[in-house]
């Protein structure tokens, strides 16, 4: 690199002259006319090379070219984020006591002659009677004014409310319970107070297979939904709470089945402590997933369901011992060796002898309490999901058809139908986890999903898809419950924390028809599902007196005979008669339906 | 007596229920209530009137409170302060 400096008089002149020319500064430089000197004569002159700097190769080897990079430059203030939160304090309110007082010291207020002393010293004061008549002069004012006009009329009348306004159904979250330990543990049970439910019972447990640690704490807690900062009182069992119920005849009895099998049941009076637990030997030996109160006389009749293949009925006055034992056989013979896990139960009030138990295998069973011999204990059966049924409610205005839930789809069904579900909702994206119906819409439900969502479903309006879904939080959705006023929605998910949302009115007020436009709906459905079921069964007879016909022709040889293609062809087959017969029964219908319209 | 004749003629306005007085330490000086709703007016309504000034001036030192009207469900609590006593009037709307 070569520098050459080349300066001359006439540049420097020329440079400074665009200078001024362009941003107006004026320089003025005085000199007295004797001490200017001889007048400058300008000539030309070529350029004068005055100083020549060859490069120096040696030094270039200390030095690296830079990689050549694209940096934006920005002129503006530096600013940098921060973030400030204040220090969570707790609050707690609590009532104060008012005493009279103000009273002077020389003044006793209790004695009648000090105070009335004490009144007709103020009374004379001048202060006072000045300031009184002023101020009795701006009240009276105000007195007449009120007197004049009415202010408590009503002036716009209150006729009827107003029909329908189609809000689009949203839900909104009021508050977040969180589990006040380290460890957060997931809410498996959750359970809403009787009477107005202004509380909510919550059982935190791992259900992870050996996630537990040492450190992880085993309290259960009941929060108040008012205050999200701390819980109203902490349960503290033997084994951490699976599920956790209020009984809905005593506000203050509790019933809580856990992690290893045990019943406790609490007083929430008595404190922290259960007041009873079960004996080990006699209770379930896996976690106790459902525990359900009894409508009975004395009010004090629960029973609970676990994965080890009991239903256990207890009296929590006495618990050392279950009342009645009934092991879930599907062969009926009350062999715990083929037990089926229970997972969910259902107990409707208006139906007392009989309940339903969901299994781990994908299996409904319903049962009857009151049979006198084991074997008619199991009434039935219901096959229907390919995964543990984790939850199952029927559906309190229609006793007939419950709900069921489990591998990725949730699905209604009718008592009288045991071959499949009447209605079910398309594959979803990911497990589900918990569902309930609305205690004040019978076609509204609810169910969360283990990628956090909850989703609204009204079966009136749209049944492909939930009417609303909602992203509750990130993690899992464990469990749900709805408050008996069909308004607040309480879901607990897999890090601890109980949310607790309100749901639009839409969806929360009984709609007109809706009953009756339901029961249709049902009705038409479980029809449907009949008309199948008598096909499919006219198509199995039709199969065995065909096959009964071809063996007692050819004695057996056809089963050794049939080779994989032919069993294919077979299958072929067989799966276009059912599609054929099944469309001409659907289109049957069709022509029913519209021979009815 | 001035103090009598005004009491009287508030009084004898429609719907008033009671008046009380009392004085910028909360002692009742005059009512026509009974002791017991006496003392608790007093003291509520006290403290009420405290908050409700300290408010005003906090928002505008310059400003002070005039009147204070409180109107609920059953009836209508007015209260006029002044630097030393308050005077308390409870009416019923007129039907």
């Amino acid at each position: 690199m070569t520098a050459s400096l080349v300066l001359t008089v006439e540049s420097v002149l020329s440079i400074v002259s665009t200078l001024s020319s362009g941003m107006e500064i004026v320089h003025v430089y005085t000199k007295l006319h004797s001490e200017f000197g001889r007048q400058c004569l300008f000539s030309d002159r070529p350029a004068e090379l005055l100083v020549d700097v060859p490069a120096d190769q040696s030094l270039a080897s200390q030095f690296t070219q830079r990689t050549r990079r694209d940096q934006s430059l920005q002129a503006s203030r530096d600013m940098s984020e921060h973030r400030v939160n204040t220090k969570r304090f707790e609050s707690e309110s609590c009532g104060l006591n008012h005493e009279e007082g103000g009273w002077p010291k020389d003044v006793n207020h209790q004695v009648m002659e000090q105070t009335i002393r004490f009144r007709k010293k103020v009374e004379k004061d001048e202060s006072y009677i000045n300031s009184i008549l002023q101020l009795g002069s701006v009240m009276e004012h105000c007195i007449r004014q009120n007197n004049a006009v009415d202010i408590y009329q009503d002036c716009f009348e209150d006729g009827e409310m107003p029909e329908e306004h189609q809000e689009p159904p949203s839900a909104k979250t009021i508050n977040v319970f969180r589990d006040p330990n380290e460890l957060k543990r997931t809410v498996t049970g959750l359970s809403w107070h009787p009477d107005g439910g202004e509380k909510l019972a919550a059982a935190y447990s791992c259900l992870e297979f050996q996630k537990t640690s040492r450190d992880m704490s085993l309290d259960s807690y009941i929060w108040d939904i008012e205050n999200p900062n701390r819980p109203e009182l902490s349960l503290k069992p033997a084994s951490p709470l699976v599920c956790l119920e209020y009984n809905p005849k005593d506000c203050h009895s509790l019933v809580g089945g856990s992690y290893n099998g045990q019943i406790a049941y609490w007083d929430s009076r008595r404190g922290s402590q259960p007041v009873e637990t079960s004996s080990v030997e006699h209770s379930h030996r896996d976690p106790v997933y459902k525990i359900i109160w009894l409508q009975s006389k004395t009010g004090t009749d629960t029973f609970s369901a676990s994965t080890d293949g009991q239903v256990l009925w207890w009296d929590v006055r006495k618990l050392s011992e279950p009342t009645e034992r009934l092991v879930l056989d599907p062969s009926r013979e009350g062999n715990p060796e083929r037990a089926l896990g229970a997972i969910s139960l259902d107990f409707e009030s208006t139906m007392p002898t009989k309940f339903m138990v969901g299994t781990e295998q994908g299996l409904v069973v319903s049962c009857n309490r009151k049979a006198k011999t084991p074997t008619e204990k199991v009434v039935c059966t219901y096959d229907g999901h390919q995964g543990p049924v984790y939850a199952l409610q029927r559906n309190p205005f229609f006793p007939k058809n419950f709900l069921t839930v489990g591998d990725w789809t949730a699905r209604i069904w009718s008592e009288d139908i045991k071959e499949s579900s009447i209605m079910w909702t398309k594959y979803q994206m990911s497990y589900l986890m918990d569902a309930c119906w609305s205690p004040v819409r019978p076609s509204v439900f609810f169910t969360v999903k283990m990628d956090g969502v909850l989703d609204m479903w009204d079966i009136l309006f749209k049944q492909n898809d939930p009417t609303l879904s909602l992203k509750v939080c990130d993690e899992a959705l464990y469990s749900l419950r709805l408050q008996d006023n069909g308004r607040l929605v309480a879901c607990g998910s897999q890090q601890g924390e109980a949310t607790l949302l309100e749901i639009s009115s839409g969806l929360s007020t009984l709609q007109k028809n809706e009953k009756s436009l339901l029961a249709a709906m049902f009705e038409r459905e479980t029809k449907r599902e009949k008309i199948l079921e008598a096909r499919q069964r006219e198509i199995r007879l039709k199969e065995r007196s065909r096959s009964e016909q071809s063996r007692s022709e050819d004695g057996g040889r056809e089963d050794i005979d049939q080779s994989p293609l032919q069993l294919m062809a077979r299958a072929e087959e067989d799966f276009y008669v059912l599609t054929e017969t099944e469309k001409k029964g659907k289109e049957r219908e069709d022509q029913d339906l519209s021979s009815e319209l | 007596m001035l103090v009598e004749e005004t009491l009287k003629r508030i009084q004898s306005q429609n719907g008033v229920q009671g008046i009380i007085i009392i004085n910028s330490e909360g002692i009742p000086i005059k009512t026509t209530l009974d002791n017991a709703s006496t003392v608790q007016y007093a003291g509520l309504i006290h403290q009420l009137v405290m908050k409700a000034r300290s408010t005003v001036r906090d928002i505008d030192p310059q400003n002070d409170l005039t009147f204070l009207r409180i109107r609920s469900k059953k009836n209508e609590i007015m209260i006029a302060p002044d630097k030393d006593y308050f005077l308390i009037v409870i009416q019923n709307p007129s039907d």
